[in-house]
């Protein structure tokens, strides 16, 4: 414990250093921005912007890239309050209260709410992320390329297992990751692999940004160009002085939900397929169920708001956890920034505590400032946000676009990886649109060489033996929760069928 | 073409492009099988991982004709009228900038890009399409070009050379 309070507090003074403290400030105001412009979340922010921190060393990048995530979290209370257009998809369990709050005057008493609960899901993440953070990775020590690879598959599941997907679609859409991830050289014959039509840039692979910024640069605007249309109503809001003072008073009606929502968030957020928006959901539903006045839920109920905002917020850290601990993402942002410290040289992992430990308590210590810096500038720049809001969709669209793909260029130096970009774009919104999932594409394509390779190195190492994935206890431990969330799905139908069976025989 | 219709699509085109993807491993001469002591050869994790995707696309295409997914049931269009225009432009104009940055440069090519959306399409004001279309390219040069040191293209030969007098004023003012 001393230990962790010691780094803390070094990880704490490295988040007040200048440098840092701007790109937390920054990271903060850009999150805010992202996350309330419809359409835009924090995985579209990290993925765009991500390029650009290549101007700052490492640690202030992941403090920019992290702060624009909670940001995000923050953000999306915005529009989905003011606009009842969630402004991520994290924030769709906002507009279920938030809107009829809007509607009836109390649009103040919304954002507010969002804006404590969120601070306080904040909180209660970054202090359950910092306790077990240490433990985690130094139990993660002690994982070869068999745990490593089975931790890999055990990610793959829970999409298939908990996504609540299609699973064929879902299924494809993780093979298709694995599979473009394959393209250049093989790693360990150094063979040429995959050169579509004989072009030699495809030598190089595709990188995982190139796929990232595609879908969720490119395709998540036109998929939000073609459901907004730029048609939107927004709610004026009311803030005086004397309506915020009285807006805090009301903390007592919704405290509890977001205790619930915080840790709820914290524990879903951890799982790779769940992250935020499952968590807020279901966040949500408990603070219904549990509620004195579950009816009010629906109608313009304080505490329906304050549940799902504080359990995203805390989801994005949970997320956190096992990119930073083990080196898999809980989450298609994570992911994105787990690819980041790649290209920054750093080996996510376990190691990462003990062979980067200025990053990684830099980072944690930066979650602290982060939280609070977030909160502020969210209270005091709520009119400015809804002014923002009312920018059309034709100022903002252009500008991404161009930061979509000068941000591709600019990363790997090549107008070839731009066309990628563009077709994996537009591929990918019209995959989108029949229900195939791209969130297992972009981890599938961040993990798939990590995951080639130790299932390779295990195999060389076992001299082609495949019990040796059997045989470790962690290892077998992993294959066991993957294979038994693969069969979920069947086992659940299967029970279903013989359910309505019954009932009709019942019936009959 | 009705949502149906287009999954139907989509599945013959995902097992043809899994297929490829086999076949490509396959002509490549690539080893699809097990070395003996060392496990699997070059050519199987993507051989075998696209034969998965064949496979995913077959059951989708099974799921399809026995009328299993929600898609496979809905007769909506597969872009709402009144959005395909947009969504359509906004893709080529995209595919536009590309095209233009490889023959008149990033920034003229930006420039364009600017004017069309702000003023055509958004039927903004000359002074914020002005705005727009002139801040869009400074703002780029000083981000990738003088911060991070990317050299942007500059197309042709001769729109290149027109270029360089932006980077002498520059690096006379500078260094």
């Amino acid at each position: 414990m001393e230990t962790i309070l010691v780094s803390l507090g070094a990880g704490l003074l490295q988040a007040f250093e200048p440098l840092n403290l701007f790109m937390i400030f920054a990271g903060c105001l850009a999150g805010l921005f992202v996350g309330c412009m419809p359409g835009l979340g924090s995985v579209n922010g990290v993925a765009i912007l991500l390029p650009i921190t290549f101007l700052v060393p490492p640690t202030a990048a992941i403090i920019f890239l992290a702060a624009l995530y909670y940001g995000a979290m923050y953000g999306g209370a915005i529009s989905s309050i003011t606009l009842g257009i969630p402004g991520a998809s994290t924030a769709v369990a906002t507009v279920f209260d938030g809107r009829p709050m809007a509607q009836s005057g109390k649009a103040d008493q919304a954002l507010m709410a969002a804006a404590i609960a969120s601070f306080i899901g904040g909180t209660v993440s970054i202090i359950l992320f910092t306790l077990f953070a240490p433990p985690l990775a130094a139990f993660a020590l002690k994982f070869g390329p068999q745990e490593e690879f089975a931790l890999m598959l055990l990610a793959f599941a829970t999409f298939i297992g908990l996504g609540g997907d299609d699973i064929p679609k879902t299924i494809f859409s993780i093979l298709l990751g694995l599979v473009l991830a394959a393209v250049g050289f093989d790693i360990i014959s150094g063979q040429p692999r995959m050169i579509f039509f004989d072009m030699v840039e495809f030598q190089r692979g595709i990188g995982f940004l190139v796929l990232a910024i595609g879908i969720y640069g490119i395709g998540e605007m036109l998929w939000t160009l073609e459901s907004t249309a730029g048609k939107v109503q927004m709610h004026n809001v009311k803030i005086t002085w004397q309506r915020m003072k009285d807006n805090f008073r009301q903390i007592k009606d919704y405290i509890n939900s977001t205790w619930v929502g915080s840790f709820l968030g914290f524990f879903v957020g951890t799982l790779p397929a769940a992250g935020a928006t499952p968590a807020a959901l279901m966040s949500y539903g408990l603070s219904k169920t549990f509620s004195k006045d579950p009816d009010s839920f629906g109608k313009g109920n304080v505490a329906g708001v304050a549940a799902p905002e504080a359990a995203n917020n805390a989801a994005s850290t949970g997320s956190m956890l096992p990119m930073i601990t083990l080196g898999i993402p809980g989450s298609p942002t994570t992911a994105i920034l787990l690819g980041g410290m790649i290209i920054w040289g750093l080996r996510p992992g376990p190691l990462l505590f003990t062979e980067s430990p200025d990053f990684v308590w830099g980072l944690i210590g930066s979650m602290y400032v982060a939280n609070g810096v977030t909160l502020l500038l969210n209270l005091a720049l709520i009119p400015i946000f809804i002014r923002v809001l009312a920018m059309p969709f034709t100022l903002l669209t252009p500008i991404i676009f161009v930061l979509c793909v000068l941000g591709v260029f600019a990363t790997t130096d090549r107008m070839f990886d731009t066309w990628i970009m563009l077709i994996i774009g537009i591929v990918g919104y019209l995959m989108r649109k029949l229900n195939y999932p791209v969130a297992p594409a972009v981890l599938a394509i961040v993990l798939g060489p990590l995951a080639e390779r130790s299932m390779r190195q295990s195999l060389i190492g076992s001299q082609g033996d495949v019990t040796t994935f059997f045989t470790r206890p962690i290892s077998l431990v992993c294959i066991m929760i993957a294979v038994a969330l693969v069969s979920y799905p069947i086992i659940q139908k299967i029970l279903r069928k013989r359910k309505e069976r019954a009932n009709s025989v019942v019936g009959n | 073409m009705t949502v149906r219709i287009a999954e139907l699509l989509m599945g013959i085109a995902t097992l043809l492009v899994s297929l490829g993807l086999m076949y490509n491993v396959y002509a490549d001469g690539l080893n699809i099988g097990w070395v003996e002591g060392r496990g699997p050869g070059a050519g199987v994790w993507p051989f075998w991982l696209s034969f998965g995707m064949a496979l995913a696309s077959l059951v989708t295409l099974l799921r399809w004709f026995r009328g299993v997914t929600p898609e496979s049931q809905s007769s909506e269009p597969y872009i709402a009228p009144d959005t395909v225009f947009l969504v359509t432009v906004s893709a080529g104009s995209i595919l536009a900038l590309l095209i233009l940055m490889n023959i008149v440069g990033t920034y003229i090519a930006l420039m364009l890009f600017m004017l069309f959306f702000v003023r055509f399409l958004g039927r903004h004001s000359w002074p914020m399409t002005a705005g727009f279309v002139l801040g869009t390219p400074i703002f780029v040069y000083l981000m990738f070009e003088v911060a991070l040191t990317k050299y942007l293209p500059k197309g042709l030969p001769i729109f290149e050379e027109g270029f360089l007098v932006i980077d002498n004023l520059r690096y006379e003012w500078f260094y």
